[in-house]
């Protein structure tokens, strides 16, 4: 089971995205992962040109199976763009998704700083420090799983709420289509000839 | 346009769907059905009720579209274009009534003035869009071919009127958009490149008389017209700020709703398991408008076909050994997540806590987890960031929701700012706690940010007013350590601010610099931890080990 790799050692692999030159154009990435390599618990340092690409997600599948990594930093976008894929990169190679974590050194850091690569570093390097001593403390989650309740309401009978509304339903999904005026119709309604076509908007 | 009335009991439209006749309360006698209550005695079928109330209907679902459209613009201030002074002057959503055949006027095309059919018509473009200075900055998207339209339904019905369109742009970008424009030029329709400065009206004919600079001749040019339409922009639907808060969704600097990734997640709202479908998200015509709608069906159905959905496992949870009972935590949860009486330990129901970690703020006693967001984490965090030459730095505390994802889009955007500032991620801002704050001054931080959602936009109801609670607790107690307050700020900045998180992180840049070596010293032995607190985190400590 995951959880059992969390006990005992702790074991950060670290990586450090190139994103091409969207990172390296403006961070310089040697230096942020020799710098990495000198991090309490950091056992393994990889740069990768892409990591999210196939290629550098099995180069993250490795290092944890051959380093026997329990936690894991990646140093590249926000999470808020790829969090999904490097827990689902991880889980693959049998670590709970929940033990990695990541560093944006790009929206944060290279894509705002391309004038700055020494401050762009060096911030690059506390991102990655920050993100390691924050995984030494991850511990494996669980998530809880809920039902969906299985019907779809529909806020607005305008064009656009009546076509998604047909759709669910042609689907065979329970629609609710909630219109606020006495008619569903919307703008079009009030409209006599349509672009591009000229017809009759109803 | 008062060019005809309508009753108290009315069908919307002719097709109108459903295709029935509607009471209007405001105007009908029958409300009190002695005085009247004729329609009552005339149908048959007895579908008439005057007591008819609304009511609350109440059903479960696991995926919300909106889509509520749009609000066209009132052009009544731009007082210039004179629509409230002469009755020639019309919007182009009259316009469309005018023409129609089940519009007041039966298709007749008439002005209002004298109701003759006019011969000489302007349309003026861009009215209440790409205009900063009243603060509509966007393109309305749909005006331009709408006009476009209107100059070729004209020429269609009345071969002899001369249609003339004032513009600063024509965008014709859809297909086949360029070959209408073709042919409303073919058609005899004249384009001026230019805004019409002034419109005066003939008091005797009731024409109007409209100068403007056509700035690609460079002259002063003037036109008499018998009608004006104005091309109004459109702006975010009335319910926009209600349905945002109801869905905790949030909006862009123009108003319309704020997709979950402008590329990757175009109909996907923050919230998960909410698309947008139509114009609330952004201008767009009707094509564009089905087109998503087919998208947020799509989406939508895949997450009912899937019939489960994971929940991150972010949420709170409470040690009842640790917990000395004191019930601040269930005060301050949004959601009623957390079960406490008096004398009892508190209990989080899990399935309803959302993992704001407003509580894990608030506890005095360590005996909450945020489970991935502890106090250890974001403490270590703090610590690390600033663990060497602090002096040099903005520490920022952001929610990932508005303040992070702000951070985000001025990267996206290519935005510049000073390199020296260092953020944490927490999912709200409720979660950021007066210890986490106090060890960044102990670690030796010039300035110290939070940010968060700003108060209509917080994910998590209204978590942000804790924000606001420990933040002014926290400026009385540096107040009272000796340490400038404005050392530790507050900002809200949500997540299409791209610009404004640049602008802060270029103002609190001026304030780091403004404090001296000396200060910092003197706030890391003010604020230093007092001995009874550290026995306090200790057991906070072996609590969460
Ligand atoms: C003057 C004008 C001319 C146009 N001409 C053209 C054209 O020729 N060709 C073209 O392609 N496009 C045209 N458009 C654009 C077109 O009208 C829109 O693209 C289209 O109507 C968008 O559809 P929608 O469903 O998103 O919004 P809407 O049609 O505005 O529908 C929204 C619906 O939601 C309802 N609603 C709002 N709030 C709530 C709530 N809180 N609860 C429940 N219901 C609610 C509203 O009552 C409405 O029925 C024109 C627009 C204007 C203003
Ligand atoms: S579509 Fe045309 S008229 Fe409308 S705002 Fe854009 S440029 Fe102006
Ligand atoms: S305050 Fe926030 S984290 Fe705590 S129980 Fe309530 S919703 Fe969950
Ligand atoms: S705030 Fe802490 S100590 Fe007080 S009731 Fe909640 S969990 Fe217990």
């Amino acid at each position: 089971m995951a959880a059992d790799r969390t006990k005992g050692e702790i074991r950060v692999g670290v990586f450090v995205c190139d994103c091409g030159l969207n990172i390296a154009g403006a961070v310089d990435c040697t230096a942020v992962s020799e710098y990495a390599k000198r991090l309490p618990d950091v056992v393994c340092v990889v740069q990768n040109k892409y990591t999210c690409a196939d290629p550098g997600q099995n180069e993250i599948k490795d290092a944890i199976r051959q380093h026997h990594l329990n936690r894991v930093v990646i140093g590249s976008c926000t999470p808020r763009q790829h969090e999904p894929t490097f827990r689902q990169c991880v889980r693959e190679a049998g670590l709970n998704p929940y033990l990695m974590e990541m560093a944006n050194l790009r929206e944060h850091c290279s894509w705002v700083h391309p004038g700055d690569r020494e401050g762009a570093t060096n911030k690059a390097k506390d991102l990655v420090a920050s993100a390691v001593a924050r995984a030494r403390f991850l511990e494996p989650q669980e998530e809880l799983t809920v039902a969906v309740s299985r019907a779809a309401l529909v806020i607005g009978g305008g064009v656009a709420g009546i076509e998604a509304a047909l759709e669910l339903a042609d689907a065979g999904h329970k629609v609710v289509l909630v219109e606020k005026e006495p008619s569903i119709g919307g703008t079009m309604a009030q409209l006599d000839k349509t672009y591009p076509t000229m017809d009759c908007s109803i | 346009m008062g060019l005809s009335s309508r009753k108290g009991i009315y069908i919307p439209f002719p097709q109108a769907v459903p295709c029935s006749y509607i009471l209007n309360m405001e105007d009908c006698l029958g409300n009190n059905p002695i005085a009247c209550g004729k329609c009552l005695e005339v149908c048959e079928k007895e579908a008439v009720n005057y007591d008819d109330q609304d009511e609350i209907v109440t059903r479960e679902v696991g995926v919300i579209i909106v889509a509520i459209g749009l609000a066209v613009y009132d052009p009544t201030e731009m007082d210039e274009y004179g629509y409230t002074r002469f009755s020639n002057v019309i919007t182009s959503i009259e316009f469309e009534r005018l023409i129609c055949a089940g519009g007041p006027t039966a298709g007749n095309f008439v002005r209002p003035s004298d109701r003759q059919p006019p011969k000489r018509i302007g349309f003026i473009q861009c009215v209440g869009s790409r205009n900063p200075k009243i603060g509509r900055p966007y393109c309305s998207n749909i005006c331009c071919m709408n006009t476009i339209k209107d100059t070729l339904l004209l020429a269609d019905h009345y071969p002899d009127v001369e249609n003339v369109v004032f513009y600063q742009d024509i965008r014709a970008f859809g297909k086949s958009f360029e070959d209408m424009f073709q042919r409303s030029k073919e058609a005899g329709t004249r384009y001026i490149r230019g805004l019409p400065g002034d419109i005066e009206e003939d008091p005797q004919t009731g024409n109007l008389i409209v100068t403007v600079e056509n700035t690609t001749s460079g002259g002063m040019e003037r036109y008499e017209l018998d009608m004006l339409v104005l091309s109004v922009g459109v702006e975010p639907p009335e319910d926009l700020a209600k349905i945002s808060s109801m869905l905790t969704l949030t909006k862009t600097s123009d108003g319309f709703f704020m997709e979950s990734h402008p590329k990757l997640k175009p109909v996907d709202a923050p919230t998960r398991g909410v698309y947008f479908a139509g114009f609330c998200e952004a201008p767009k015509d009707i094509k564009d408008s089905v087109c998503q709608a087919g998208a947020a069906a799509s989406r939508g159905g895949a997450l009912l076909n899937a019939g489960q959905i994971q929940i991150e496992a972010i949420t709170s949870r409470i040690d009842e050994a640790a917990c000395k009972k004191c019930g601040l935590c269930a005060a301050v949860c949004p959601y009623a997540a957390i079960i406490w009486k008096k004398g009892e330990a508190a209990t989080v129901i899990e399935a309803a806590c959302a993992g704001c970690g407003s509580c894990g703020a608030a506890c005095p006693f360590g005996a909450i987890t945020m489970r991935h967001f502890t106090d250890d984490q974001l403490i270590a965090q703090v610590r690390a960031t600033l663990a060497e030459n602090p002096q040099d730095k903005v520490f920022v505390f952001a929610c990932s929701w508005c303040s992070y994802a702000g951070g985000d889009m001025a990267g996206i955007s290519r935005i510049q700012y000073p390199s020296t500032n260092r953020v944490v991620r927490t999912m709200c801002s409720a979660r950021v706690s007066e210890e986490m704050v106090l060890e960044a001054f102990r670690c030796g931080a010039p300035v110290v940010l939070v940010s968060g959602c700003h108060y209509a936009d917080c994910h998590y109801i209204n978590a942000n007013r804790q924000t606001v609670v420990r933040v002014q607790r926290l400026w009385d107690k540096l107040e009272k350590a000796g340490v400038r307050p404005e050392r530790l700020q507050l900002e809200w900045i949500s997540a299409a601010e791209g610009q404004k998180f640049a602008q802060v992180m270029w103002r609190l840049e001026e304030l780091r610099k403004a404090v001296t070596m000396e200060e910092i010293e003197q706030a890391r032995e003010a604020l230093k931890r007092k001995p009874k607190k550290v026995a306090r985190q200790k057991t906070a400590a072996a609590a969460a080990g």
